[in-house]
């Protein structure tokens, strides 16, 4: 059901990668990624996973969460894994048909492909699970800040960035919702070609945008109300602010990447 | 007399298998008859929504059967579309569904998807504004124009568009004001009385039950523990107010009028036109008692 | 005297693009609201109360007339902000009156539009979600909370900018009952032991009767204003204007109809069971 979705939800808790500093955190994925992009081979990989599944397990999240949340990227997965197999065509041939060979390089390629994909998109949900949205965009706004001198509009992205995750799952149910009362007319979303099922999409999508509209609308009035005008003179409940785990894990985390990068570029492992 | 709908043993879990497990109904069984008018209350999380979802076989059972004069309702991928037909739901704010350029589009959509013809689709488009009153003017506006008690009428009239022989209405009257309120109950009653069809009244407002129904069923915790008559469920106030139910206004004068001392025979009464009859009835024999 | 928190004056108004002929939605308006009170706004649909609830802080400005809140004309931008923060709003569907993701962080929403420093938005924000019962959901995430829950988030974030009038737009439209009586009550506290004025606008009779005064509006015009008691013995002109009054004085009504001598103005089951008691015992 569309209610199991997960992506861009926020699961409160109150545990070390919870309490980090969002901007710690935000820094960390991006270290993360640079990282894992220059993984070469079974060491390098190993010591990634070590790491995402550490922190996995100390923000007590579950494993479950984690994987249902790939759900969504299980085609894309497979799309990449296939394309590279049949791509990289070094090594010993190992099965050749038609068109087609498959060599030891190819399923190399493809599996350590499927895994920096798997391990990328666990890491950025872990850092959505455990941080709040506002504080995430917070993050990104003091990340960014000094953007603003560009007068880039920092504040305005970052709140817009947090109200769409704010209604993510109350969209997300209205679907379901609009859905359910479409079926019970009669509405089919599951048969026929890729037409029909195109078309089939209108009786839901229409009411769904038209109350995203009023939703925009009445939140908008709501936020006036609540004496919002922009960024200027705004104060926060929690201020950021580093702490000594904040330094600890940033240091630790630089040290990680720069190991992975010598391991990989130097050693090619 | 043949049930139309029957619910043997019927249980549901939410996301079996995940943290949010949940058991929303647990060994459900219900009949309802044709051409019965029945209540049916319970508050948020009860599993009544749960319920009433299974009548048309938008959710699945996970264990027990739904029949539908008789037949399991799942027997086929066609059986389960076809009870869609046979059983129309309308959701709670059901105006947020409307999509169509015009209203005449909207309505049809039901009957247009029955695979009906032209002709019968236009007669029934037509019928079903008619009972939900909405004028054959409207019919060529878009539906985002109208006011909001009026895109009510337009989705009901929707449902109302492939003939059920089951109605099922979830809060139809929520948001409305008390003039939309006794309209589109009334609406919903002429359309019982003339077509014969079966209607569930889905309603956190005892009141409004009350006026309306032959039948109440209570549902709470997932189970069924109140199911007959308005006059046998309000004589249960008790049990109602530990569901978080209430019991209409004027049942609840006429019980601590009895309190008092006042001699009513039956303090069950639930509709302001008995509970005035009875009262004037009183009055009178004090009257003469008098002279 | 006490003072008079909200004033309007022969107020009118009417949304732009709306064919001619139609009538204003709101007719002259002459309302004050005195500091403390807990006024009701009744009326069906379309009667004009919401948008003079909008009136009430600036969301919409008057064509006609003036709208005073403390002291202060709506019109004037200087003191928007100021108006704001003293006349809080709460809207019908709590959904979309949240902000954020978290409950503790959603409540601290205004007070950090309004600068307020971050240990007394802390103190500011458990403060306002104990009033409302709901401290122990601080840090859940709203969505998976009960309509009426929702709601009584919506009044922690209003009461955190610490306002001294809340008006609430049909606040129980969307719940059941058990969230209606939640919220009442909430909002019945906030007015008796905060001394927070209170502006309630339903079209539910029952909610209307908790008020100290009750405001009957039609086709953008008081038709009636008064105690509830008062109110509610003009059955027929309610039931002209698309309302009806509660179970028990309908009752009452009809037995007056009948002939028996019964007093109009007892609201409550008791009051009711006793004012007939009286009458045929």
């Amino acid at each position: 059901m569309l209610k199991d979705i997960t992506l861009g939800q926020f699961f409160p808790g109150d545990t070390v990668v919870h309490n980090l500093d969002p901007r710690t955190k935000i820094i960390i994925v991006v270290l993360y990624i640079v990282a894992l992009f220059s993984a070469q081979g079974a060491v390098t990989y190993g010591l990634m996973l070590l790491f995402l599944v550490t922190c996995i397990r100390l923000s007590k999240v579950g494993a479950k969460a984690i994987l249902n949340g790939m759900r969504p990227v299980v085609i894309i997965l497979i799309f990449t894994g296939v394309l590279n197999l049949f791509y990289n065509t070094t090594g010993d041939v190992l099965v050749q048909w038609w068109v087609f060979t498959i060599t030891t390089g190819g399923v190399r390629t493809a599996f350590f492909m499927v895994v920096r994909i798997l391990m990328l998109i666990s890491g950025t949900f872990l850092l959505t699970y455990t941080t709040s949205p506002i504080m995430l965009t917070d993050g990104i706004e003091n990340l960014l800040g000094p953007l603003k001198k560009l007068h880039v509009p920092v504040h305005e992205l970052a709140m817009m960035m947090s109200i769409a995750l704010r209604f993510i799952p109350t969209l997300i149910e209205e679907t379901d919702k609009i859905m359910s009362a479409q079926k019970a007319r009669g509405a089919d979303f599951d048969s026929g070609n890729l037409v029909d099922k195109a078309k089939a999409l209108i009786p839901l999508l229409v009411p769904l945008f038209v109350s995203a509209f009023r939703r925009a609308d009445e939140l908008a009035v709501a936020m006036e109300c609540r004496c919002y005008h922009g960024g200027e003179g705004r104060t926060r409940l929690k201020n950021l602010a580093y702490a000594r785990e904040d330094y600890m894990a940033l240091g630790l985390v630089v040290a990680l990447t720069v190991l992975v990068m010598v391991l990989a570029i130097g050693f090619g492992v | 007399m043949e049930p139309i709908l029957e619910l043997r043993n019927l249980s549901f879990v939410y996301s079996q298998g995940t943290p949010f497990e949940h058991q929303a109904l647990s060994d459900v069984s219900l009949s309802i008859y044709p051409g019965e008018y029945v209540g049916m209350i319970g508050h948020t999380g009860s599993g009544k929504s749960t319920l009433i979802q299974h009548l048309n076989g938008l959710l699945k059972p996970t264990s027990g059967q739904i029949l539908l004069h008789g037949r399991d309702i799942w027997e086929s991928k066609e059986s389960v579309r076809e009870a869609k037909f046979h059983v129309g739901l309308v959701f709670q704010y059901p105006e947020y569904q409307l999509f169509e350029e015009t209203v005449y589009k909207d309505i049809a959509f039901g009957p247009t998807n029955m695979k009906l013809d032209r002709e019968e689709i236009d007669r029934r488009v037509r019928e079903a504004a008619r009972f939900v009153g909405l004028k054959e003017q409207y019919l060529d506006k878009s539906p985002f124009e109208l006011s909001g008690g009026q895109k009510r009428r337009v989705a009901i009239a929707g449902v109302i568009a492939m003939e059920p022989e089951v109605l099922i209405l979830d809060e139809p009257t929520a948001g409305l004001d008390p003039a939309g309120r006794d309209a589109i109950l009334a609406n919903i009653r002429d359309y019982h009385q003339s077509k014969g069809s079966t209607i569930i009244l889905v309603s956190h407002s005892m009141e409004e039950v009350a006026r309306s129904v032959e039948r109440i069923v209570v549902v709470n915790d997932g189970k069924i523990p109140l199911d007959g008559t308005p006059h046998d469920i309000f004589s249960h106030s008790q049990e109602l107010r530990s569901m978080g139910l209430g019991i209409p206004q004027v049942t609840q004068v006429f019980q601590r009028l009895r309190e008092l001392g006042l001699p009513i025979e039956d303090d069950c009464v639930y509709t302001m036109d008995e509970a005035r009859n009875v009262l004037l009835a009183l009055a009178e024999k004090r009257g003469r008692s008098a002279c | 005297m006490k003072q008079n928190i909200i004033e309007t004056k022969d107020v009118t108004f009417q949304y732009p693009d709306v064919p001619e002929g139609s009538g204003l939605v709101l007719d002259g308006v002459n309302l004050s609201i005195e500091q403390g009170s807990f006024v009701a706004i009744l009326g069906h649909n379309g009667s004009g109360k919401s948008t003079l609830a909008k009136h009430m802080n600036a969301i919409l400005l008057p064509n006609g007339g003036t709208v005073y809140v403390d002291g202060m004309d709506t019109a004037d931008e200087d003191h928007l902000l100021d108006i704001r923060r003293t006349v809080g709003m709460v809207f019908q569907n709590p959904d979309n009156q949240i902000v954020a993701n978290v409950v503790e962080e959603d409540v601290a929403f205004a007070p950090e539009n309004l600068g307020v420093p971050s240990e007394e938005i802390r103190q500011r924000v458990d403060e306002a979600l104990k009033l409302v019962g709901m401290s122990k959901y601080a840090r859940h995430a709203p969505h998976l909370l009960s309509g009426g829950q929702k709601q009584r988030i919506a009044i922690a974030g209003v009461i955190a900018m610490l306002p001294r009038c809340i008006v609430l737009d049909e606040p129980t439209a969307m719940l059941d009952p058990i969230g209606r009586e939640d919220v009442l009550r909430t909002i019945a506290r906030l007015n008796r032991e905060r001394g927070i004025t209170v502006v309630l606008i339903t079209h539910h009779m029952d909610e209307a009767a908790q008020a100290d005064r009750l405001v009957v509006m039609d086709q953008g015009k008081i038709i009636a204003d008064g105690p509830p008691k008062e109110v509610f013995q003009q059955v027929e002109e309610l039931k002209a204007v698309g309302l009806t009054v509660p179970e028990t004085v309908g009752l009452l009504y009809q037995l007056k109809q009948g002939g028996v001598d019964v007093p109009l103005d007892a609201l409550s089951v008791e009051e009711c069971a006793q004012a007939i008691y009286r009458a045929l015992a």
